[in-house]
């Protein structure tokens, strides 16, 4: 424990990072996820089959072999994403690590964003729709009073797994090297070796609450926009 | 016409609509792989020479006996011995003494939040480095162990909440113990309902296998860095390495699909609880 609470400060800027990896390609995640489950669920089936050939594919390799993708094989074809460091938002510029690791994470948590969303508009009964319309509401009306309302808090409890699942995954990472939790975790103990079970606890617990934010704060907003069935 | 919550039949003119949105994306999609196509050709990535070690007999062997027989092995030791760790958690988790209850709660919930990769670098120093008794190898089974297991005790235990109450009050009623109602009436009719999540399981056990590479493990992640460190081919030994675990992914999945339909039936796949989320045994139901 001794090693951490000394390096208090490292200990905090690789959660940082971790956090930041974590908000990042969740966003990123988010939209993509989003946009391919537009597709999958849309009434052009080629496109259909299309998101559906990316949710199987993606979901089906392990995220470390699309970080040996990024890292590795990509610059071999020549995009390296050097280009980012060049751009600067507000005094911060990002490194091409950090850019390729999101990339990463956004390519493979988009496959189970895809999923989850999907899963809410399944959870919506056909007999909500058919009353809609059944009562004169306009395509319009039915989808933005009565579908995509239940849809969306269907979708919090699976989504809220993606978004834990991500968090723990930006520790693969760690082997491609970024100084994330896990990384930091290593060196650490790599220098500390007789103190690694005190060092791994306190990461472990670094991670437990950021998985335990997330959680909670779902949970919170779960129980705001429940509704009485 | 399937039903769809989101849409209504299409008339002839939404039909037409439809085809040139057809025509446009099948036109990106084309555009797109061809583009991938034409990239790996710009930068000389199928040229033969690059590809040839995947059809040479002594590096598929390589590839098969050390690379998927180890990750194999690998994910199906984690497996069992995460099914054994996660039944007794799991019925510990039911259990109607508070102190076993606790225990198994908070063990199951750490193994939970904590990321595979840390517990696999943790078990490495601790068991593996140095003059450990462990190799790296036993380090990824025992850390997919934990992970798994504490995954399948809440899978145990939805499974077993999943099953009639009125089972295991008839069961009392008949005289029955407290541990031959779990074993001879919960449990054999929750595996059952349990038996697709288990192989999805194996799915993820099988992808968090290849997280060995950071702690030197075997495996099919493993055995890529010689091959493209000796012919520089990284991107044909990406491609050829993610393919492999992709196609087993495919028939652990298909074999979990066929088993929730014999035995399941078309109900719902079990619903497992996200960590952190209140079910404990004093949680609102």
């Amino acid at each position: 424990m001794d090693a951490v609470i000394s390096n208090f400060d490292e200990y905090l800027k690789a959660f940082g990072l971790t956090i930041g990896l974590f908000v990042v390609s969740g966003i990123a995640s988010l939209v993509l996820g989003t946009i391919l489950a537009v597709l999958r669920v849309g009434p052009v089936s080629i496109l259909n089959k299309a998101a559906a050939l990316y949710v199987t594919l993606f979901r089906n390799t392990p995220l470390l072999m699309i970080f040996v993708f990024i890292f590795i094989a990509m610059p071999v074809l020549g995009y390296n994403f050097k280009v980012v460091e060049n751009i600067e938002i507000a005094g911060y510029n990002v490194s091409a690590f950090f850019f390729r690791a999101c990339l990463a994470l956004t390519l493979y948590t988009s496959a189970f964003v895809c999923e989850a969303m999907r899963s809410g508009v399944n959870a919506v009964p056909l007999g909500q729709a058919e009353a809609g319309r059944a009562i004169g509401l306009t395509f319009a009306q039915s989808m933005t009073l009565v579908i995509l309302p239940q849809a969306a808090r269907a979708v919090i409890p699976p989504m809220t797994s993606v978004m834990i699942a991500l968090a723990k995954n930006t520790s693969v990472a760690a082997a491609f090297g970024l100084a994330e939790a896990t990384a930091t975790m290593r060196a650490f103990t790599n220098n500390n070796a007789d103190q690694r079970i005190g060092i791994f606890l306190a990461f472990a617990i670094g991670y437990i609450i950021v998985v335990e934010v997330i959680s909670l704060s779902s949970y919170l907003v779960e129980r705001k926009v429940r509704v009485a069935r | 016409m399937s039903a769809s919550v989101l849409f209504d039949a299409p008339g002839p003119r939404t039909v037409a609509r439809h085809r040139v949105y057809t025509v446009i994306s099948i036109a990106a999609l084309v555009a797109m792989v061809a583009f991938a196509i034409w990239t790996l050709y710009d930068a000389g990535q199928l040229e033969y020479a690059l590809w040839e070690p995947f059809v040479t007999p002594e590096y598929v062997q390589y590839i098969l006996v050390d690379g998927l027989l180890e990750t194999l092995k690998m994910a199906f030791f984690s497996i069992i011995f995460a099914v054994v760790f996660g039944l007794v958690f799991g019925v510990a988790k039911l259990s109607d003494h508070g102190w076993v209850r606790w225990p198994a709660w908070l063990v199951v919930e750490f193994f939970r939040a904590v990321p595979v990769l840390l517990l696999m670098v943790f078990a490495f120093f601790l068991l593996a480095i140095g003059n450990g008794p462990l190799s790296s190898f036993w380090c990824v089974v025992i850390a997919l162990t934990l992970y798994n297991g504490s995954v399948l005790a809440e899978v145990f235990r939805a499974g077993i909440n999943a099953v009639p109450r009125g089972q295991a009050e008839a069961a009392y009623a008949i005289g029955m113990r407290k541990s031959q109602v779990m074993t001879t009436v919960l449990l054999p009719q929750a595996v059952k309902i349990m038996l697709p999540a288990i192989i999805s399981q194996m799915v993820v056990a099988l992808k968090d296998t290849s997280l060995g590479y950071y702690i030197l493990a075997p495996g099919l992640t493993a055995v890529g860095k010689p091959i493209y460190l000796e012919f520089s081919n990284q991107v044909p030994t990406a491609i050829v390495i993610t393919g492999i675990y992709v196609a087993v992914n495919l028939v652990l999945t298909w074999v979990a699909t066929l088993l929730q339909k014999r035995l399941v039936g078309e109900k719902k796949v079990l619903d497992v609880p996200m960590v952190g989320a209140p079910t404990g045994p004093n949680a609102p139901v």
